[in-house]
Protein backbone atom coordinates (compact mmCIF):
# COMPACT_ATOMS: atom_id res chain seq x y z
CA UNK A 1 0.00 0.00 0.00
CA UNK A 2 1.51 3.30 -1.03
CA UNK A 3 1.75 6.28 1.28
CA UNK A 4 -1.12 8.69 1.63
CA UNK A 5 -0.86 12.32 0.54
CA UNK A 6 -0.60 13.14 4.22
CA UNK A 7 2.26 10.72 4.80
CA UNK A 8 4.27 11.89 1.80
CA UNK A 9 3.97 15.46 3.00
CA UNK A 10 5.14 14.50 6.49
CA UNK A 11 8.10 12.76 4.94
CA UNK A 12 8.98 15.87 2.94
CA UNK A 13 8.67 18.04 6.03
CA UNK A 14 11.05 15.67 7.80
CA UNK A 15 13.59 15.86 4.96
CA UNK A 16 13.56 19.64 4.88
CA UNK A 17 13.80 19.94 8.65
CA UNK A 18 17.33 18.59 8.40
CA UNK A 19 18.34 21.70 6.47
CA UNK A 20 17.71 23.91 9.51
CA UNK A 21 16.00 26.59 7.43
CA UNK A 22 19.29 27.46 5.71
CA UNK A 23 18.18 29.06 2.48
CA UNK A 24 21.16 28.02 0.37
CA UNK A 25 20.91 24.43 1.52
CA UNK A 26 17.18 24.48 0.91
CA UNK A 27 17.65 25.70 -2.64
CA UNK A 28 20.38 23.15 -3.23
CA UNK A 29 18.15 20.37 -1.97
CA UNK A 30 15.19 21.52 -4.04
CA UNK A 31 17.41 21.45 -7.12
CA UNK A 32 18.59 17.95 -6.28
CA UNK A 33 15.01 16.78 -6.06
CA UNK A 34 14.49 18.17 -9.53
CA UNK A 35 17.06 15.70 -10.85
CA UNK A 36 14.83 12.83 -9.72
CA UNK A 37 11.83 13.99 -11.69
CA UNK A 38 10.55 11.51 -14.26
CA UNK A 39 11.42 13.16 -17.57
CA UNK A 40 8.71 14.68 -19.69
CA UNK A 41 9.16 13.91 -23.37
CA UNK A 42 10.17 16.92 -25.46
CA UNK A 43 7.06 16.55 -27.61
CA UNK A 44 4.93 16.95 -24.48
CA UNK A 45 6.42 20.38 -23.86
CA UNK A 46 3.73 22.04 -25.89
CA UNK A 47 2.15 25.41 -25.37
CA UNK A 48 -1.02 23.59 -24.36
CA UNK A 49 0.85 21.98 -21.50
CA UNK A 50 2.43 25.22 -20.29
CA UNK A 51 1.33 26.51 -16.95
CA UNK A 52 1.78 30.23 -17.17
CA UNK A 53 4.46 31.76 -14.99
CA UNK A 54 6.48 34.86 -15.58
CA UNK A 55 10.14 33.98 -15.17
CA UNK A 56 10.06 30.21 -15.32
CA UNK A 57 7.99 27.88 -17.44
CA UNK A 58 6.30 24.79 -16.15
CA UNK A 59 4.94 22.05 -18.40
CA UNK A 60 2.41 19.67 -16.93
CA UNK A 61 1.00 16.59 -18.57
CA UNK A 62 -1.73 14.41 -17.04
CA UNK A 63 -2.69 10.89 -18.14
CA UNK A 64 -5.21 8.48 -16.64
CA UNK A 65 -3.63 5.45 -15.05
CA UNK A 66 -6.40 3.07 -14.00
CA UNK A 67 -8.60 5.05 -11.65
CA UNK A 68 -5.72 7.41 -10.92
CA UNK A 69 -4.04 10.35 -12.62
CA UNK A 70 -0.38 10.17 -13.53
CA UNK A 71 1.40 13.51 -13.77
CA UNK A 72 4.59 14.29 -15.62
CA UNK A 73 6.12 17.74 -15.50
CA UNK A 74 9.20 19.79 -16.25
CA UNK A 75 10.47 23.33 -15.95
CA UNK A 76 13.10 25.43 -17.66
CA UNK A 77 14.60 26.49 -14.32
CA UNK A 78 16.26 24.17 -11.86
CA UNK A 79 14.58 25.51 -8.73
CA UNK A 80 11.11 25.35 -10.16
CA UNK A 81 11.82 21.88 -11.50
CA UNK A 82 12.67 20.80 -7.97
CA UNK A 83 9.47 22.29 -6.61
CA UNK A 84 7.51 20.67 -9.41
CA UNK A 85 9.05 17.30 -8.54
CA UNK A 86 7.77 17.67 -4.97
CA UNK A 87 4.24 18.34 -6.19
CA UNK A 88 4.40 15.39 -8.57
CA UNK A 89 5.67 13.17 -5.77
CA UNK A 90 2.69 14.16 -3.63
CA UNK A 91 -0.10 14.28 -6.21
CA UNK A 92 0.79 11.87 -8.99
CA UNK A 93 -0.90 8.47 -9.11
CA UNK A 94 -3.75 9.59 -6.88
CA UNK A 95 -7.44 9.40 -7.58
CA UNK A 96 -9.05 12.57 -8.94
CA UNK A 97 -10.94 12.98 -5.67
CA UNK A 98 -7.76 12.75 -3.62
CA UNK A 99 -6.14 15.40 -5.79
CA UNK A 100 -9.11 17.74 -5.52
CA UNK A 101 -9.27 17.31 -1.74
CA UNK A 102 -5.52 17.53 -1.10
CA UNK A 103 -4.53 20.06 1.53
CA UNK A 104 -0.92 20.98 0.75
CA UNK A 105 0.12 21.81 4.29
CA UNK A 106 3.80 21.02 3.64
CA UNK A 107 4.31 24.31 1.81
CA UNK A 108 4.03 26.42 4.96
CA UNK A 109 5.83 23.89 7.09
CA UNK A 110 9.00 23.68 5.00
CA UNK A 111 9.23 27.40 4.29
CA UNK A 112 8.56 26.96 0.61
CA UNK A 113 5.76 29.52 0.62
CA UNK A 114 8.52 31.98 -0.23
CA UNK A 115 8.84 30.25 -3.61
CA UNK A 116 5.31 29.16 -4.12
CA UNK A 117 3.90 32.44 -2.90
CA UNK A 118 5.63 34.28 -5.72
CA UNK A 119 3.30 32.63 -8.16
CA UNK A 120 3.70 35.27 -10.72
CA UNK A 121 7.38 34.58 -11.06
CA UNK A 122 7.47 30.81 -11.06
CA UNK A 123 4.07 29.56 -12.01
CA UNK A 124 3.95 27.08 -9.17
CA UNK A 125 0.72 28.32 -7.67
CA UNK A 126 -0.68 28.00 -11.15
CA UNK A 127 0.65 24.46 -11.34
CA UNK A 128 -1.14 23.44 -8.15
CA UNK A 129 -4.31 24.93 -9.53
CA UNK A 130 -3.84 23.12 -12.82
CA UNK A 131 -3.32 19.78 -11.08
CA UNK A 132 -6.55 20.31 -9.17
CA UNK A 133 -8.36 21.27 -12.37
CA UNK A 134 -7.24 17.96 -13.90
CA UNK A 135 -8.54 16.26 -10.76
CA UNK A 136 -11.89 17.99 -11.15
CA UNK A 137 -12.11 17.21 -14.85
CA UNK A 138 -11.47 13.52 -14.25
CA UNK A 139 -13.95 13.46 -11.37
CA UNK A 140 -16.57 14.96 -13.64
CA UNK A 141 -15.79 12.38 -16.32
CA UNK A 142 -16.07 9.53 -13.84
CA UNK A 143 -19.47 10.75 -12.78
CA UNK B 1 40.92 46.60 -4.20
CA UNK B 2 38.46 45.49 -1.57
CA UNK B 3 38.31 48.58 0.53
CA UNK B 4 35.98 51.48 -0.09
CA UNK B 5 38.71 53.91 0.95
CA UNK B 6 40.65 52.98 -2.18
CA UNK B 7 38.06 54.71 -4.27
CA UNK B 8 39.36 58.11 -5.19
CA UNK B 9 36.36 60.10 -4.29
CA UNK B 10 35.36 62.97 -2.14
CA UNK B 11 32.31 61.17 -0.79
CA UNK B 12 32.41 59.48 2.60
CA UNK B 13 30.53 56.34 1.67
CA UNK B 14 30.37 54.91 5.18
CA UNK B 15 28.79 58.13 6.41
CA UNK B 16 26.32 57.95 3.54
CA UNK B 17 25.49 54.32 4.32
CA UNK B 18 24.75 55.20 7.91
CA UNK B 19 21.91 57.39 6.66
CA UNK B 20 20.12 54.36 5.17
CA UNK B 21 18.62 52.25 7.95
CA UNK B 22 17.37 49.54 5.60
CA UNK B 23 20.87 48.57 4.51
CA UNK B 24 21.82 47.43 7.98
CA UNK B 25 20.00 44.15 8.13
CA UNK B 26 20.43 40.48 7.43
CA UNK B 27 18.33 38.57 4.95
CA UNK B 28 18.39 34.79 4.98
CA UNK B 29 21.03 35.01 7.67
CA UNK B 30 23.42 37.06 5.51
CA UNK B 31 24.26 40.76 5.45
CA UNK B 32 22.01 42.40 2.86
CA UNK B 33 23.75 43.57 -0.32
CA UNK B 34 21.18 45.62 -2.18
CA UNK B 35 21.93 45.79 -5.90
CA UNK B 36 18.44 46.33 -7.29
CA UNK B 37 18.69 50.08 -7.37
CA UNK B 38 17.43 50.54 -10.91
CA UNK B 39 14.08 49.11 -9.79
CA UNK B 40 13.92 51.44 -6.81
CA UNK B 41 16.65 52.71 -4.57
CA UNK B 42 16.59 53.04 -0.80
CA UNK B 43 15.60 56.07 1.23
CA UNK B 44 17.84 58.08 3.54
CA UNK B 45 16.68 58.91 7.05
CA UNK B 46 15.99 62.50 5.99
CA UNK B 47 13.31 61.32 3.55
CA UNK B 48 11.77 59.02 6.14
CA UNK B 49 11.82 61.88 8.65
CA UNK B 50 10.19 64.27 6.21
CA UNK B 51 7.40 61.80 5.61
CA UNK B 52 6.87 61.30 9.30
CA UNK B 53 7.08 65.01 10.05
CA UNK B 54 4.43 65.78 7.49
CA UNK B 55 1.91 63.44 9.07
CA UNK B 56 2.95 64.26 12.64
CA UNK B 57 2.98 68.03 12.30
CA UNK B 58 1.74 69.58 9.06
CA UNK B 59 -0.86 67.36 7.43
CA UNK B 60 -3.78 69.16 5.78
CA UNK B 61 -5.25 69.28 2.32
CA UNK B 62 -3.49 71.77 0.13
CA UNK B 63 -4.38 74.86 -1.88
CA UNK B 64 -7.94 75.14 -0.61
CA UNK B 65 -7.67 75.61 3.14
CA UNK B 66 -7.09 78.92 4.87
CA UNK B 67 -5.97 77.57 8.21
CA UNK B 68 -2.40 77.28 9.39
CA UNK B 69 -1.84 73.61 8.68
CA UNK B 70 -3.21 74.00 5.17
CA UNK B 71 -0.80 76.85 4.68
CA UNK B 72 2.15 74.80 5.91
CA UNK B 73 1.23 71.80 3.83
CA UNK B 74 0.72 73.87 0.73
CA UNK B 75 4.02 75.65 1.20
CA UNK B 76 5.92 72.38 1.67
CA UNK B 77 4.19 70.89 -1.37
CA UNK B 78 5.04 73.87 -3.56
CA UNK B 79 8.59 73.96 -2.19
CA UNK B 80 9.13 70.53 -3.72
CA UNK B 81 7.91 71.86 -7.05
CA UNK B 82 10.51 74.61 -6.84
CA UNK B 83 13.19 72.09 -5.91
CA UNK B 84 12.28 69.99 -8.95
CA UNK B 85 12.36 73.07 -11.14
CA UNK B 86 15.90 73.79 -10.02
CA UNK B 87 16.86 70.10 -10.25
CA UNK B 88 15.96 69.83 -13.93
CA UNK B 89 16.44 73.53 -14.67
CA UNK B 90 13.04 74.23 -16.14
CA UNK B 91 12.32 77.79 -17.08
CA UNK B 92 9.21 78.10 -14.92
CA UNK B 93 7.93 76.34 -11.86
CA UNK B 94 4.47 75.95 -13.47
CA UNK B 95 6.01 73.59 -16.02
CA UNK B 96 6.36 70.92 -13.32
CA UNK B 97 3.31 68.67 -12.94
CA UNK B 98 3.15 66.15 -10.12
CA UNK B 99 2.08 62.65 -11.11
CA UNK B 100 2.40 59.29 -9.46
CA UNK B 101 5.46 58.42 -11.47
CA UNK B 102 7.06 58.17 -14.87
CA UNK B 103 4.36 55.81 -16.08
CA UNK B 104 1.59 58.24 -15.32
CA UNK B 105 3.57 61.13 -16.77
CA UNK B 106 3.92 59.31 -20.08
CA UNK B 107 0.27 58.30 -20.06
CA UNK B 108 -0.68 61.91 -19.41
CA UNK B 109 1.13 63.06 -22.54
CA UNK B 110 -0.18 60.16 -24.61
CA UNK B 111 -3.77 60.84 -23.54
CA UNK B 112 -3.80 64.59 -23.53
CA UNK B 113 -1.29 65.66 -26.15
CA UNK B 114 -1.78 62.50 -28.21
CA UNK B 115 -5.53 62.82 -28.30
CA UNK B 116 -5.34 66.39 -29.51
CA UNK B 117 -2.47 66.23 -31.98
CA UNK B 118 -2.21 62.73 -33.39
CA UNK B 119 -3.99 61.83 -36.61
CA UNK B 120 -4.29 58.89 -38.92
CA UNK B 121 -1.01 58.02 -40.60
CA UNK B 122 1.12 59.89 -38.06
CA UNK B 123 4.15 58.20 -36.59
CA UNK B 124 5.47 57.98 -33.06
CA UNK B 125 9.06 56.86 -32.78
CA UNK B 126 10.17 55.07 -29.64
CA UNK B 127 13.33 53.02 -29.27
CA UNK B 128 14.17 49.37 -28.90
CA UNK B 129 15.55 50.18 -25.45
CA UNK B 130 12.27 51.37 -23.99
CA UNK B 131 10.58 50.24 -20.83
CA UNK B 132 7.05 48.96 -21.49
CA UNK B 133 5.75 52.16 -19.91
CA UNK B 134 7.22 54.13 -22.81
CA UNK B 135 5.79 51.75 -25.41
CA UNK B 136 2.31 50.69 -24.38
CA UNK B 137 0.77 54.16 -23.82
CA UNK B 138 1.83 55.06 -27.37
CA UNK B 139 0.42 51.85 -28.77
CA UNK B 140 -2.89 52.56 -27.09
CA UNK B 141 -3.24 56.08 -28.44
CA UNK B 142 -1.82 55.07 -31.83
CA UNK B 143 -4.46 52.39 -32.16
CA UNK B 144 -7.17 54.85 -31.29
CA UNK B 145 -5.90 57.39 -33.79
CA UNK B 146 -4.73 55.14 -36.60
CA UNK B 147 -1.18 56.26 -36.00
CA UNK B 148 1.86 54.00 -36.05
CA UNK B 149 4.54 53.26 -33.47
CA UNK B 150 8.03 52.56 -34.78
CA UNK B 151 11.18 51.68 -32.86
CA UNK B 152 14.76 52.84 -33.33
CA UNK B 153 16.90 49.69 -33.63
CA UNK B 154 19.47 48.80 -30.99
CA UNK B 155 23.04 48.01 -32.01
CA UNK B 156 24.92 44.97 -30.69
CA UNK B 157 26.70 47.00 -28.02
CA UNK B 158 23.43 48.38 -26.68
CA UNK B 159 23.63 51.80 -28.31
CA UNK B 160 20.78 53.13 -30.42
CA UNK B 161 21.27 53.13 -34.18
CA UNK B 162 21.19 56.89 -34.66
CA UNK B 163 21.91 56.66 -38.38
CA UNK B 164 18.81 54.55 -38.81
CA UNK B 165 16.86 56.94 -36.61
CA UNK B 166 17.77 59.71 -38.99
CA UNK B 167 16.28 57.67 -41.85
CA UNK B 168 13.11 57.01 -39.91
CA UNK B 169 12.36 60.66 -39.26
CA UNK B 170 9.95 62.26 -41.71
CA UNK B 171 7.14 64.74 -41.83
CA UNK B 172 4.90 61.94 -40.55
CA UNK B 173 6.84 61.83 -37.28
CA UNK B 174 4.82 63.68 -34.67
CA UNK B 175 6.54 62.52 -31.51
CA UNK B 176 9.76 60.84 -30.46
CA UNK B 177 9.76 59.16 -27.05
CA UNK B 178 13.04 57.70 -25.79
CA UNK B 179 14.70 57.13 -22.48
CA UNK B 180 17.63 59.16 -21.24
CA UNK B 181 19.19 55.98 -19.89
CA UNK B 182 18.14 52.36 -20.31
CA UNK B 183 16.99 50.46 -17.24
CA UNK B 184 17.97 47.10 -18.74
CA UNK B 185 21.37 47.81 -20.25
CA UNK B 186 22.38 51.12 -18.72
CA UNK B 187 22.98 52.77 -22.10
CA UNK B 188 22.97 56.55 -21.88
CA UNK B 189 21.28 57.80 -25.01
CA UNK B 190 22.42 60.87 -26.92
CA UNK B 191 19.19 62.68 -26.10
CA UNK B 192 20.52 66.10 -26.98
CA UNK B 193 21.24 64.93 -30.51
CA UNK B 194 17.96 63.00 -30.72
CA UNK B 195 15.99 66.07 -29.68
CA UNK B 196 17.77 68.27 -32.19
CA UNK B 197 17.18 65.83 -35.04
CA UNK B 198 13.54 65.38 -34.06
CA UNK B 199 12.90 69.11 -33.90
CA UNK B 200 14.43 69.55 -37.33
CA UNK B 201 11.88 67.04 -38.58
CA UNK B 202 9.13 68.95 -36.82
CA UNK B 203 8.48 66.36 -34.11
CA UNK B 204 8.07 66.87 -30.38
CA UNK B 205 10.18 64.83 -27.96
CA UNK B 206 9.42 63.15 -24.66
CA UNK B 207 12.36 61.95 -22.60
CA UNK B 208 11.81 59.17 -20.08
CA UNK B 209 14.26 60.16 -17.37
CA UNK B 210 13.40 57.43 -14.88
CA UNK B 211 16.90 55.97 -14.95
CA UNK B 212 18.73 59.23 -15.48
CA UNK B 213 17.37 61.17 -12.54
CA UNK B 214 19.68 59.87 -9.84
CA UNK B 215 22.78 59.57 -12.00
CA UNK B 216 22.91 62.28 -14.64
CA UNK B 217 22.66 66.04 -14.65
CA UNK B 218 19.38 67.02 -16.21
CA UNK B 219 18.86 70.37 -17.88
CA UNK B 220 15.60 70.41 -19.81
CA UNK B 221 16.31 73.81 -21.29
CA UNK B 222 19.78 72.93 -22.54
CA UNK B 223 18.31 69.71 -23.95
CA UNK B 224 15.34 71.61 -25.36
CA UNK B 225 13.14 68.66 -24.31
CA UNK B 226 9.43 69.16 -24.88
CA UNK B 227 8.48 66.70 -22.14
CA UNK B 228 10.56 65.04 -19.47
CA UNK B 229 9.31 62.38 -17.04
CA UNK B 230 10.83 60.95 -13.87
CA UNK B 231 9.96 59.01 -10.69
CA UNK B 232 10.95 60.05 -7.16
CA UNK B 233 11.41 56.47 -5.98
CA UNK B 234 14.36 55.95 -8.29
CA UNK B 235 16.14 58.93 -6.78
CA UNK B 236 16.10 58.10 -3.05
CA UNK B 237 12.58 59.49 -2.76
CA UNK B 238 9.21 58.02 -1.91
CA UNK B 239 7.13 55.78 -4.13
CA UNK B 240 3.98 57.14 -5.70
CA UNK B 241 5.40 60.47 -6.86
CA UNK B 242 6.84 61.56 -10.14
CA UNK B 243 6.83 64.57 -12.34
CA UNK B 244 6.08 65.51 -15.85
CA UNK B 245 7.92 68.51 -17.19
CA UNK B 246 6.37 70.11 -20.23
CA UNK B 247 7.07 73.36 -22.01
CA UNK B 248 4.48 75.94 -21.03
CA UNK B 249 3.54 76.58 -24.64
CA UNK B 250 2.63 72.90 -25.02
CA UNK B 251 0.98 72.32 -21.67
CA UNK B 252 -1.28 75.34 -22.06
CA UNK B 253 -2.73 74.02 -25.30
CA UNK B 254 -3.23 70.50 -24.04
CA UNK B 255 -6.65 69.39 -22.78
CA UNK B 256 -6.95 68.18 -19.18
CA UNK B 257 -6.00 64.61 -18.47
CA UNK B 258 -8.45 63.87 -15.67
CA UNK B 259 -11.38 65.83 -14.33
CA UNK B 260 -12.06 66.62 -10.71
CA UNK B 261 -11.26 69.08 -7.96
CA UNK B 262 -8.22 71.34 -8.11
CA UNK B 263 -8.03 71.29 -11.90
CA UNK B 264 -10.98 73.59 -12.48
CA UNK B 265 -11.54 77.34 -12.35
CA UNK B 266 -15.33 77.37 -12.37
CA UNK B 267 -17.81 74.57 -12.70
CA UNK B 268 -21.38 74.85 -13.84
CA UNK B 269 -23.56 72.43 -15.74
CA UNK B 270 -23.39 74.72 -18.73
CA UNK B 271 -19.69 75.30 -18.84
CA UNK B 272 -16.63 74.40 -16.83
CA UNK B 273 -13.42 76.33 -17.16
CA UNK B 274 -10.09 74.88 -16.27
CA UNK B 275 -7.39 76.01 -13.93
CA UNK B 276 -4.00 77.22 -15.14
CA UNK B 277 -1.02 74.92 -15.41
CA UNK B 278 0.19 73.00 -13.52
CA UNK B 279 -3.09 72.59 -11.61
CA UNK B 280 -5.05 71.83 -14.76
CA UNK B 281 -3.27 68.46 -14.78
CA UNK B 282 -3.45 67.76 -11.05
CA UNK B 283 -7.05 66.70 -10.47
CA UNK B 284 -7.97 65.55 -6.99
CA UNK B 285 -6.00 65.51 -3.75
CA UNK B 286 -2.46 64.63 -4.71
CA UNK B 287 0.00 62.43 -2.83
CA UNK B 288 0.89 65.34 -0.56
CA UNK B 289 3.09 63.61 2.00
CA UNK B 290 5.24 61.86 -0.56
CA UNK B 291 5.59 64.99 -2.65
CA UNK B 292 6.74 66.85 0.47
CA UNK B 293 9.26 64.11 1.31
CA UNK B 294 10.49 64.09 -2.28
CA UNK B 295 12.20 67.40 -1.56
CA UNK B 296 14.37 65.74 1.08
CA UNK B 297 15.51 63.27 -1.59
CA UNK B 298 16.43 66.07 -3.97
CA UNK B 299 18.31 67.80 -1.16
CA UNK B 300 20.14 64.55 -0.44
CA UNK B 301 21.33 64.34 -4.05
CA UNK B 302 22.21 68.02 -4.21
CA UNK B 303 24.15 67.87 -0.96
CA UNK B 304 26.33 65.06 -2.27
CA UNK B 305 26.57 66.62 -5.72
CA UNK B 306 25.46 64.87 -8.88
CA UNK B 307 28.97 64.91 -10.32
CA UNK B 308 30.38 63.24 -7.22
CA UNK B 309 27.66 60.61 -7.28
CA UNK B 310 28.19 59.97 -10.98
CA UNK B 311 31.96 59.71 -10.61
CA UNK B 312 31.67 57.26 -7.73
CA UNK B 313 29.04 55.13 -9.45
CA UNK B 314 31.22 55.07 -12.54
CA UNK B 315 34.02 53.55 -10.44
CA UNK B 316 31.63 50.94 -9.09
CA UNK B 317 30.44 50.14 -12.59
CA UNK B 318 33.87 49.78 -14.12
CA UNK B 319 35.09 47.69 -11.19
CA UNK B 320 32.08 45.36 -11.46
CA UNK B 321 32.39 45.18 -15.23
CA UNK B 322 36.04 44.19 -15.02
CA UNK B 323 35.25 41.55 -12.42
CA UNK B 324 32.40 40.03 -14.41
CA UNK B 325 34.46 40.01 -17.58
CA UNK B 326 36.91 37.69 -15.86
CA UNK B 327 34.33 35.03 -15.07
CA UNK B 328 34.05 32.32 -17.69
CA UNK B 329 30.57 31.83 -19.07
CA UNK B 330 29.38 35.30 -18.06
CA UNK B 331 28.29 37.56 -20.90
CA UNK B 332 27.47 41.19 -20.22
CA UNK B 333 24.54 42.42 -22.28
CA UNK B 334 25.02 46.08 -23.14
CA UNK B 335 28.54 47.40 -23.53
CA UNK B 336 27.83 50.93 -24.61
CA UNK B 337 30.53 53.51 -24.13
CA UNK B 338 28.30 55.62 -21.92
CA UNK B 339 26.37 53.78 -19.25
CA UNK B 340 24.71 54.53 -15.96
CA UNK B 341 25.59 52.09 -13.17
CA UNK B 342 23.56 49.17 -14.47
CA UNK B 343 25.10 45.87 -15.48
CA UNK B 344 23.01 43.17 -17.11
CA UNK B 345 24.38 39.74 -17.83
CA UNK B 346 23.59 36.17 -18.74
CA UNK B 347 25.43 33.04 -17.66
CA UNK B 348 25.78 30.09 -20.03
CA UNK B 349 23.64 27.16 -18.96
CA UNK B 350 22.17 28.85 -15.89
CA UNK B 351 18.71 30.35 -15.88
CA UNK B 352 18.55 33.85 -14.41
CA UNK B 353 15.72 32.79 -12.12
CA UNK B 354 17.88 30.13 -10.45
CA UNK B 355 20.75 32.56 -10.24
CA UNK B 356 18.65 35.32 -8.70
CA UNK B 357 17.05 33.00 -6.16
CA UNK B 358 20.41 31.67 -5.10
CA UNK B 359 21.85 35.19 -4.90
CA UNK B 360 19.00 36.08 -2.56
CA UNK B 361 19.85 33.10 -0.39
CA UNK B 362 23.30 34.68 -0.08
CA UNK B 363 21.81 38.04 0.88
CA UNK B 364 22.42 39.65 -2.50
CA UNK B 365 19.40 41.37 -4.03
CA UNK B 366 19.60 41.51 -7.82
CA UNK B 367 16.92 41.74 -10.46
CA UNK B 368 16.16 38.94 -12.88
CA UNK B 369 13.86 38.73 -15.87
CA UNK B 370 13.06 40.96 -18.79
CA UNK B 371 13.00 44.18 -16.73
CA UNK B 372 9.81 45.32 -18.50
CA UNK B 373 11.73 45.52 -21.78
CA UNK B 374 10.59 42.46 -23.67
CA UNK B 375 11.28 43.86 -27.15
CA UNK B 376 14.87 44.49 -26.06
CA UNK B 377 15.25 40.92 -24.76
CA UNK B 378 13.91 39.66 -28.10
CA UNK B 379 16.47 41.83 -29.85
CA UNK B 380 19.26 39.97 -28.05
CA UNK B 381 17.45 36.61 -28.39
CA UNK B 382 17.34 36.12 -24.65
CA UNK B 383 14.51 35.58 -22.22
CA UNK B 384 15.95 37.81 -19.58
CA UNK B 385 19.07 38.78 -17.70
CA UNK B 386 20.37 39.12 -14.21
CA UNK B 387 20.89 42.78 -13.44
CA UNK B 388 22.98 44.44 -10.77
CA UNK B 389 22.57 48.19 -10.43
CA UNK B 390 24.37 50.52 -8.08
CA UNK B 391 23.55 53.57 -6.03
CA UNK B 392 25.83 55.90 -4.14
CA UNK B 393 25.66 53.81 -0.95
CA UNK B 394 27.02 50.67 -2.60
CA UNK B 395 30.65 49.75 -2.08
CA UNK B 396 33.48 47.92 -3.78
CA UNK B 397 33.33 45.45 -0.89
CA UNK B 398 29.70 44.71 -1.78
CA UNK B 399 30.63 44.14 -5.40
CA UNK B 400 33.24 41.68 -4.19
CA UNK B 401 30.55 39.81 -2.23
CA UNK B 402 28.32 39.80 -5.30
CA UNK B 403 31.12 38.54 -7.56
CA UNK B 404 32.15 35.83 -5.09
CA UNK B 405 28.51 34.77 -4.77
CA UNK B 406 28.22 34.59 -8.53
CA UNK B 407 31.37 32.48 -8.86
CA UNK B 408 30.18 30.12 -6.15
CA UNK B 409 26.75 29.68 -7.72
CA UNK B 410 28.24 29.06 -11.14
CA UNK B 411 30.48 26.40 -9.64
CA UNK B 412 27.48 24.74 -8.01
CA UNK B 413 25.08 24.97 -10.92
CA UNK B 414 27.26 24.60 -13.97
CA UNK B 415 25.99 21.51 -15.80
C1 LIG C 1 13.41 53.55 -18.03
C2 LIG C 1 12.18 53.45 -17.22
N1 LIG C 1 11.05 54.05 -17.63
C3 LIG C 1 9.92 54.01 -16.93
C4 LIG C 1 9.83 53.33 -15.74
C5 LIG C 1 8.54 53.32 -15.00
O1 LIG C 1 8.65 54.03 -13.82
P1 LIG C 1 7.50 53.97 -12.73
O2 LIG C 1 7.22 52.53 -12.51
O3 LIG C 1 8.12 54.64 -11.55
O4 LIG C 1 6.33 54.71 -13.27
C6 LIG C 1 10.96 52.68 -15.26
C7 LIG C 1 10.88 51.91 -14.00
O5 LIG C 1 11.33 50.79 -13.90
C8 LIG C 1 12.15 52.74 -16.01
O6 LIG C 1 13.26 52.14 -15.58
Amino acid sequence: MSQSIQEVQNEIIEEFSMLDGDMEMTIGYVMELGETLEPLEEEQKTDDNIVKGCQSKVWLDAKPNGDKIHFKADSNTAITKGLVSILVRILSDRTPQEIVDADLFFIDKVGLNRFIGTQRSNGLGAMIKQMKIYGLAYTAKAN
Amino acid sequence: MSDTSVVSNTLDIEAIRSQFPILHQKVNGKQLVYLDNAATNQKPQSVINALEHHYAADNANIHRGIHTLAERSTTAFEDTRKAVQAFINSNEVEEIIFTKGTTESINLVASSWGRKYLNEGDEIIVSGLEHHSNIVPWQLIAEEKGARVRAIPVLDNGDLDIAEFSNMLSNKTKLVAVNHASNSLGTINPVHEIIKMSHEAGAKVLIDGAQASSHLTIDVQALDADFYALSAHKMYGPTGVGILYGKRSLLEKMPPYQGGGEMIKDVSFDKTTFNDIPYKFEAGTPNIADVVAFKAAIDFINDLGKENIAAYEEELLSYATAQLNEIEGVRIIGQAQNKVSVISFVVDGIHHFDLGMWMDAKGVAVRTGHHCTQPLMDRFSIEGTTRASFSVYNTIAEIDIFVEALKDIIKKLKP
